[in-house]
């Protein structure tokens, strides 16, 4: 079987640090902190109070008023980064032979805020069985996938990916693979996530995985510090069109970069603890590298996982000295997350975002909030610490591991003809 | 109109996102003002909740216009 090239043809993105592709990357360069206390709902019983939340976004700017009662807000965000990824790369749905454009999409959760809602009118309402006939709907994971396809007319494969906080990168993969074996010639691949609500942050708040930082919001995302007391809760989505290399060129496209390989593993281990070796992690790496094709030398950038949890962190850096042994110590390494947060399910396309937009710029964004060093974290490794570092970047790979053990990564190729 | 008349528009106006000089008698749910069959669903539902009544399914079912939805509910009320 041919195995065709795949490359990166627009970008969206909807963030807590910027609402386009480009205003994202303008702050994650400039080290902007995303958080701020919580405006969705009052959390003031709530243990965390602060989220990322994504800002002056109003989906009527995007979506018709009926349609936009129709969905979840992770629909909405879905809408509004796939439709700037779709003008990005200049894809027009009358030119393009539908039948092979599909719709990849990931979220970890779907509508959490239509699920509560629903339950609680039917609790409050006496238990009277009158549920909207939109509840579904609006909640269920994939529903995002349907409405973009809806939306464009884009008839190939479509369907959801859900792995907690890996999904969209599942969905990054599975868009990967399905163009580079022939059975699709653009995907629009990515997430989306709306999970700041009462139930999402006290179902975290439960778990013990968020920070309690409510006195300093912007500095409570602080991967790799010493004092990191867990990951600050994000939302938004991440659109990624990835195309078959010859279709992108025949229609004249302007190219990001390639994708060259994604990598897939389990922990087996445990439903939220991470494997304290990062074995997992390791392996997921090892999987993408060979995928790629490529020695573990080409790497000059890791996107993170890093989510800002005591235990996590650690296990993926021991991951990553595992695979990457003395060149660990070339590579930078920043988590994007000390900026925007945790955006779960989108987590995986926004950070792929960043990695294609660091070999374009041919800059490293950084992991801020580093205020007091982890002695169990070796200090040769190059973290980016709360400033971008410009350098020669020709390959970048991005982690996203997900609760239930779920690991993924991608690796993306400076563009050569 | 008649207050309930009002009130049914009113909430035609807000499910469906349409204008309200749409919403006249003759409208039909489907045909006019563009709603599908969750939509109509779901009007039927906001009608029970805001006039207190109880539409079966049966009379849903006949009930496709402004008017028939102004005249049903009144009709139930009356009695």
């Amino acid at each position: 079987m041919k195995v065709r090239r795949v490359v990166v043809t627009g970008i969206g993105a909807l963030t807590p640090i910027g609402n386009t592709a480009p205003a994202y990357w303008e702050n994650l360069v400039k080290g902007v902190s995303g958080a701020a206390p919580i405006t969705r709902f009052d959390a003031s019983k709530f243990k965390t109070r602060f989220a990322c939340e994504v800002k002056g976004f109003d989906p009527l700017d995007f979506i018709e008023k009926r349609e936009v009662r129709r969905m979840d807000a992770f629909s909405h965000y879905a809408i509004a980064s796939a439709e700037e990824a779709i003008k990005d790369a200049g894809l027009v749905p009358e030119k393009l032979d539908v039948d092979r454009v599909g719709v990849i999409w990931g979220s970890g959760i779907g509508g959490l805020l239509s699920f509560q809602e629903e339950v609680r009118n039917y609790v409050e309402g006496g238990c009277e069985p009158r549920f909207s006939p939109f509840f579904i709907p609006k909640m269920i994971s994939d529903i995002a996938a349907g409405h973009i396809s809806i939306r464009y007319g884009f008839r190939g494969p479509n369907y959801c990916t859900v792995s907690a906080c890996a999904s969209s990168t599942n969905a990054l993969i599975d868009a990967f693979n399905y163009i580079r074996y022939g059975k699709a010639d653009v995907i629009v691949a990515g997430g989306s996530e709306a999970a700041i609500t009462e139930a999402g942050v006290g179902g975290f708040n439960a778990l013990k995985a968020l920070s309690e930082r409510n006195d300093s919001p912007e500095t409570a995302s602080r991967p790799f510090d010493k004092d990191r007391d867990g990951f600050v809760l994000g939302e938004g989505a991440g659109a990624i069109i990835l195309e078959d290399y010859e279709h992108a060129v025949k229609r004249g496209a302007k190219i990001y970069c390639e994708m060259v390989g994604g990598g897939l593993s389990a922990d087996a281990y445990h439903i939220t603890a991470p494997h304290p070796e990062g074995l997992g992690a390791a392996a997921v790496m090892k999987n993408a590298l060979e995928d790629a094709q490529i020695p573990l030398d080409a790497i000059d950038y890791i996107n993170v996982h890093g989510t800002s949890t005591p235990l996590g962190d650690i296990a993926e850096i021991k991951a990553i000295q595992k695979v990457f042994g003395e060149h660990a110590y070339k590579i930078n390494i920043s988590s994007t997350k000390s900026m925007t947060g945790h955006l779960l399910g989108a987590a995986g396309a926004i950070e792929a975002i960043a990695c294609i937009l660091s070999i374009v710029h041919q800059t490293v964004p950084p992991t801020i909030n580093h205020f007091t060093d982890d002695e169990e974290i070796d200090p040769k490794l190059n973290l980016t610490f709360n400033k971008a570092q410009k350098r020669e970047i020709n390959y970048a790979l991005s982690n996203t591991f997900g609760f239930g053990g779920h690991n993924c990564s991608v690796i993306f190729k400076k563009f050569e003809e | 109109m008649s207050e309930i008349a009002e009130k049914v528009k009113n909430i035609i106006v807000e499910k469906l996102g349409v204008d309200a000089s749409e919403v006249t008698p003759e409208a039909s749910f489907t045909n006019d003002l563009g709603a599908d069959s969750l939509d109509t669903v779901e009007l039927i539902m906001e009608f029970e909740k805001e006039f207190n009544v109880s539409i079966p399914d049966e009379d849903a079912e006949k009930i496709s216009t402004v008017g028939e939805a102004i005249a049903y509910i009144e009709k139930q009320l009356a009695s």
